[in-house]
């Protein structure tokens, strides 16, 4: 890449595999498990965090040293409450159907442990440009397995993608359907989002057998 | 050469090929390995995982064949023609829409043990014998068969292999299964349509003959939670002539398998008790809740409230569940005092689910799973509190 030294690089495409906040540092597992029964919200919501992380990841890391450290916490989470608090009135403004899809969920993004634990681990102690791609590689990990797994959800759960009827129409028995293809009904319950997690944390590790933990 | 030797041959030959356990999965099925020690200072008993594995089996036989029975009977009682339980109408039916269920749950469920065992280099296991026996008996018998290979490859991969194979799984594969359907497909797995052959109507149009509205066939549990009348009669209930999943309707074949289990101990007798303990402790506490009049009969949980507390046992698939699958020796407690509280809990529960939950009228499948996740947390403070009993007699003996 020749924007990006090879430092930097690192910095986005580790997350995405072999750093990955929900599947290696396991984080971020409540919003996982809540809003990917479709596609449409796992998007929106990768989208709202990649924002306030990779902004609240600046603005900490600009601040970082005039913050006093006793008190950097409540900063941290008056500045994620700030950025979370635009973005649920731009998703009100301009996409209200999905704000409600997504209801308290965007609102939570304030207690999202990648936001609190990319604050402290990276943003305090870095540039506000590596800040910023750190952002950006921890929130797309983060979207990556929320689309995943919304995608697996979206599809066997409901037959449908973004709201596109991918198997056929189960009322009209048309497409799959007309051959007693049903909806896996238990896809859209939370317990069937963490068993997908699951199988996705799974295959990673027996590909990749440096990541499987000593115990 | 024997077959017995023929086949060790084969496997000493093969030694190093990839798909060597499934190859001596086969030998080990059909005689004890050479491999075994044939002399020395050991103890040796009889009784292998096979062994044990095939006794319960064989204990789930007569059930199978009184499902088939029952199945045919349900069927034309259903759709208004009589026939003799015992006929060969009734039979045929039964076969017909039952041998499928146990091909595909075996086919399926020993297919997906196998493809383990190569990748993971082991051993077949025999873990899948009574699973696979179980799956057929405790669904309702016109589930499609796509559904049931889907349940059954999630319940094995999830429900045991993640977990290490045979003896290393926290829940009842053969539940497992079943609450997966449940939850995946509820429209098949519950309700008022399913459980009578042909009484549902996304099936009945491959049925000849059928007269669609004058069937219907809800289980007893179901008609309880909807606050009809009882329409068997307890010997009805007992002897197992009542719509419900395919082979857990006769509470005295299950009766005579859970003694052949306590006889060759190979079930623990102290769960089934406690769980039937359990069970009638629940039901008399509903009883007398509503003799003591704090429920009246506008309450939505009246009906099954009062529900005479020993009919609990023979409704439902209470007593298939306390026998085949509570006494599961890898999923429930292994310590004597544990087992006690296991048990008493699944039934106490699973009576609790029924009444107050009429979504789930069977809340032995529940109980059972939730008791099993359990049950690692009851030996623990079994063992511990043994441990601290010990060490305050030492102490004693010390000072």
């Amino acid at each position: 890449m020749g924007l990006l030294s090879k430092k930097d690089a690192k910095l986005i495409t580790d997350p995405l595999a072999d750093n990955n906040p929900i599947t290696i540092q396991v984080l971020g597992i409540c919003s996982a498990l809540a809003i990917t029964a479709e596609l449409k919200a796992s998007i929106v919501m990768a989208l709202s965090v990649m924002a306030v992380l990779a902004i609240g990841n600046v603005v900490i890391s600009l601040m970082r040293n005039i913050i006093p450290s006793k008190i950097r916490i409540i900063v941290q989470l008056v500045v994620v409450a700030a950025l979370v608090i635009i973005v649920d009135q731009v998703l009100k403004a301009y996409a209200y159907e999905l704000s409600k899809t997504l209801s308290v969920f965007v609102g939570l993004i304030i207690t999202n442990c990648i936001i609190m634990g990319r604050f402290e681990a990276f943003a305090l102690a870095n540039g506000p440009w590596r800040s910023f791609l750190d952002g950006i590689g921890n929130s797309a990990g983060y979207g990556l397995i929320l689309i995943i797994v919304g995608f697996f959800r979206e599809l066997l759960g409901s037959g449908t993608l973004l709201g596109y009827k991918v198997f056929g129409d189960p009322i009209e028995q048309t497409g799959l359907y007309a051959y007693g293809y049903e909806n896996n009904g238990f896809m859209l319950l939370s317990p069937m989002a963490l068993i997908v997690v699951g199988i996705i944390i799974w295959v990673q590790r027996s590909r990749n057998e440096s990541l499987i933990e000593e115990n | 050469m024997g077959l017995k030797e023929k086949l060790h041959n084969i496997k000493e030959q093969n030694k190093d090929k990839k798909w060597l356990p499934a190859f001596s999965a086969i030998h080990t099925f059909l005689y004890t390995p050479n491999e075994t020690t044939h002399s020395g200072g050991h103890v040796r008993a009889a009784d292998d995982l096979k062994r044990t594995m095939n006794m319960v089996v064989l204990a789930l036989v007569p059930c199978l064949i009184f499902g088939m029975f029952n199945t045919g009977y349900q069927h034309y009682a259903a759709i208004g023609e009589a026939v003799d339980f015992l006929s060969w109408d009734a039979f045929l039916i039964g076969l017909i829409k039952i041998l499928p269920l146990v091909i595909v749950s075996y086919v399926v469920g020993l297919g997906v043990e196998f493809i383990f065992a190569i990748i993971k280099g082991h051993e077949v296991e025999e873990g899948y014998l009574v699973t696979g026996m179980l799956v057929p008996l405790i669904v309702p018998v016109d589930i499609p068969l796509w559904m049931l290979s889907v349940a059954v490859i999630f319940g094995v991969v999830i429900g045991k292999e993640v977990f290490g194979g045979t003896g290393m799984n926290i829940l009842n594969p053969a539940l497992t299964i079943r609450a997966f359907l449940f939850f995946a497909y509820p429209t098949w797995m519950s309700g008022d349509k399913v459980w009578v052959h042909g009484a549902d109507p996304r099936v009945q149009n491959l049925i000849e003959g059928a007269k669609p509205d004058a069937i219907s066939g809800e289980t007893v549990l179901g008609a309880l939670a909807q606050g009809k009348e009882l329409a068997y009669s307890v010997s009805d209930m007992f002897f197992g002539f009542i719509p419900g999943s395919v082979g857990e309707t006769s509470t005295l074949l299950i009766l005579l398998a859970g003694l052949f289990l306590i006889f060759t101990k190979i079930g623990s007798w102290r769960i089934m008790l406690s769980a039937v303990i359990g069970a009638l402790v629940m039901g008399l506490i509903f009883n007398s809740v509503v003799s003591t009049g704090w429920i009246t009969e506008s309450s939505k949980f009246y009906t099954l409230m009062s529900t005479e507390f020993w009919h609990h046992l023979i409704i439902g698939g209470f007593a298939f569940g306390v026998v085949f699958m509570a006494t599961d020796p890898v999923t429930a407690s292994q310590t004597n005092k544990g087992k006690w509280i296991y048990g008493f809990l699944i039934g106490f529960i699973s009576i609790m689910i029924r009444v107050f939950n009429p979504a789930y009228p069977e809340g032995v499948m529940l109980a059972i799973l939730l008791m099993n996740v359990f049950a690692p947390t009851i030996d623990h403070y079994v063992v511990q509190g043994n441990v601290k009993k010990r060490m305050k007699r030492l102490k004693a003996k010390v000072a």
